[in-house]
């Protein structure tokens, strides 16, 4: 059985169908994608699995449990965490606060100590500016400061909603980079991206999502030859 | 191509001129005053000193009803207009129990125990009303449009303020004095600093800082002030939004709770529409420092208690207005007006919002 298995989920905004029946799974370890363009519905599906919007149907269970019946904050705790589209960093609060709040959830010091050391050692800037207010940093420290904010609360599958999203070309670059290093240090991620080019990179499956349903589903590399995906999605004529 | 000048001309309306008129017109009264006054001579340096402690001491009580505005607007964005009543239940339910200790003497014998009592029962009260208000009208509102948590607000204001006044009466109520803080201590050359003045500038101080504290150093404090930023996305990290919530109003009411038995302690009576006046200064100072800004009610407070104690004296009295102390509550709301005109976001409000934009 996959660590996060969704089944038939049904998301509406009042009348809008926003998510049709859409299934999906990531199994512990890998890295998967959701690619798809803007409105798709990408997002939807992200603030389903954290708990801030509830289907009207479906299922969403992690390793069994179903998350569904829970509030968004309760997920947090079950193994679940959401980097939001945005970064959504706290600004007011330094760096050091940013990443104390991702830990909000986990009252093992000794596990506290061992996770800061690990986002320290992928995103040594962070350590470097760990007193400065989040609003201060550049918005790749910022992207930085999200995802470092995910692992604190050491999650069994971490959700990430387009990091490229209005970063330079070479930023974008290591901020995937980035996704590769927090994947080689054990974490599952399910990564949610615009850019399908760069996403099915960095994943091993990937899950392309047309105005609300699943309209393909295969390996990453299957996916990156595949004339539709080539077409619409990494804009090649 | 316009030039800048050109550009910011455009952007320029009457009213804004004309505001700025007011402000010139207040600011140059101001200077005049002052200046007037203190050509004139009429207050000695130790009648300033007293203007200054009893400006802190007043200052210290609006900026502990301020921090319970501050807070609340940071996680609602709404001005809770009620805070005044959470103010006033406290220190008026705690009443019956100083004239218990009053009339059975407890209080000659043991002082500083009823003391503390009256300020655990003030606190108590104050927190259960702050708790019950969000919990039962703003609560169902959470997701309704800004203007209906605000008309809700003056609502809960009243409301409370007859369920007390239903309770308790309408008469003043004559608050018992503590002998501890009769009288004045001698410092030097004739200068003199009353008991009661003391002990609220450094209770208040004491409360302030324990606030402070739990909001930076703890948790839950970090919790409050990270859903003040962005509801969403503290959930997101686990924390439960109703209960930080619930959170912001029993500090904002144990404050108020504090700040209601300083406040009866000074003018030694209470009833059930004491809060209405202090609420809206201590509103007040929470604009003036900025509103959502917890240092900046602080200061706020301090600074309005300032300007209304040293401000009748020092602007009006040079041009021989006859009791310029009846004017301190028109000074109050002046800052207000002026703030508001001049500084919307207060004196230390959404620095960081500003530099984003
Ligand atoms: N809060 C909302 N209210 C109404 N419709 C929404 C809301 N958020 C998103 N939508 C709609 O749902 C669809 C999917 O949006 P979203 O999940 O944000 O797409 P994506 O992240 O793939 O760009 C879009 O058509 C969008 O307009
Ligand atoms: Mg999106």
């Amino acid at each position: 059985m996959a660590l996060l298995e969704v089944k038939n989920i049904n998301v509406y905004y009042g009348k809008i169908h926003a998510l049709k029946d859409l299934s999906l799974n990531v199994d512990k370890g890998e890295i998967v994608t959701l690619i798809g363009a803007n409105g798709a519905g990408k997002s939807t599906t992200l603030k389903t699995l954290s708990g801030i919007l509830k289907p009207r149907s479906g299922s969403v269970q992690l390793e069994g449990d179903e998350l569904t019946r829970y509030p968004a904050h309760q997920i947090v705790t079950r193994g679940m965490i959401h980097v939001p589209e945005g970064r959504r960093i706290f600004g007011r609060l330094t760096v050091q606060e940013n990443l104390e709040m991702g830990a909000f959830t986990v009252k093992n010091e000794q596990l506290n100590r061992t996770n800061l050391t690990k986002v320290f050692d992928i995103f040594p800037r962070l350590k470097e500016r760990r007193k400065q207010l989040g609003g201060t940093l550049s918005g790749g420290e910022q992207q930085m400061l999200a995802m470092g904010r995910a692992m604190m609360s050491n999650p069994k599958v971490l959700f990430l909603d387009e990091p490229s999203m209005g970063l330079a070309p070479v930023l974008v670059d290591s901020i995937f980079e980035n996704v590769r290093q927090m994947h080689a240090s054990g974490m599952t991620i399910l990564l949610v991206e615009q850019n399908a080019r760069i996403a099915l990179q960095v994943a091993s499956r990937g899950y392309v999502l047309q105005t609300g349903s699943i309209a393909l589903a295969d390996t990453a590399a299957n996916l990156q030859t595949n004339e539709m995906v080539r077409k619409v999605y990494m804009g090649e004529a | 191509m316009p030039t800048k000048f050109q550009r910011w001309k455009e952007r320029i309306t009457a009213t804004d001129i004309v505001m700025w008129f007011i402000g010139f017109a207040l600011l140059v009264f101001i200077i005049l005053g002052s200046i007037l006054t203190l050509r004139a001579g009429r207050y000695t340096p130790v009648q300033w000193f007293d203007f200054v402690i009893y400006g802190l001491a007043q200052g210290s009580i609006y900026a502990l009803v301020a921090m319970g505005y501050t807070l609340v607007y940071g996680v609602l964005r709404m001005i809770n207009f009620a805070h005044s009543e959470v103010f006033m239940s406290g220190p008026f339910t705690a009443y019956y129990v100083a004239a218990y200790f009053y009339r059975s003497s407890l209080l000659e014998s043991h002082p500083v125990i009823c003391l503390i009592i009256v300020f655990i029962v003030s606190m108590t009260i104050s927190t259960l009303i702050a708790f019950l208000l969000e919990r039962i009208a703003y609560r169902p509102l959470r997701n309704a449009p800004r203007l209906i948590p605000l008309i809700t607000a003056i609502g809960a204001s009243f409301t409370l303020m007859y369920l007390f006044r239903g309770l308790y009466g309408t008469g003043f109520q004559a608050y018992p004095v503590w002998e501890i803080f009769s009288g004045k201590w001698a410092l030097f050359k004739g200068l003199e600093i009353g008991k009661i003045q003391v002990f609220v500038i450094f209770a208040a101080a004491l409360v302030m800082v324990a606030l402070y504290l739990f909001i930076q150093r703890t948790r839950i404090g970090k919790a409050v002030r990270s859903v003040s930023e962005d509801k969403e996305a503290a959930s997101l990290m686990g924390v439960d939004i109703d209960k930080t919530i619930s959170v912001t109003f029993i500090i904002g009411g144990a404050a108020a709770g504090a700040a209601g038995v300083l406040y009866a302690l000074v003018f030694k009576q209470v009833f059930f529409m004491m809060g209405f006046i202090p609420g809206i200064k201590a509103f007040t100072a929470a604009v003036l420092g900025g509103i959502g800004n917890i240092p900046g009610a602080m200061l706020g407070g301090l600074l309005l208690g300032l300007l209304e104690s040293i401000g009748p004296a020092l602007f009006l009295d040079g041009f021989n207005i006859a009791a310029p102390y009846q004017l301190k509550d028109a000074i109050a709301f002046l800052v207000l007006v002026l703030v508001l005109i001049f500084r919307p976001t207060g004196l230390l409000g959404e620095r960081l919002a500003v530099k984003k934009a």
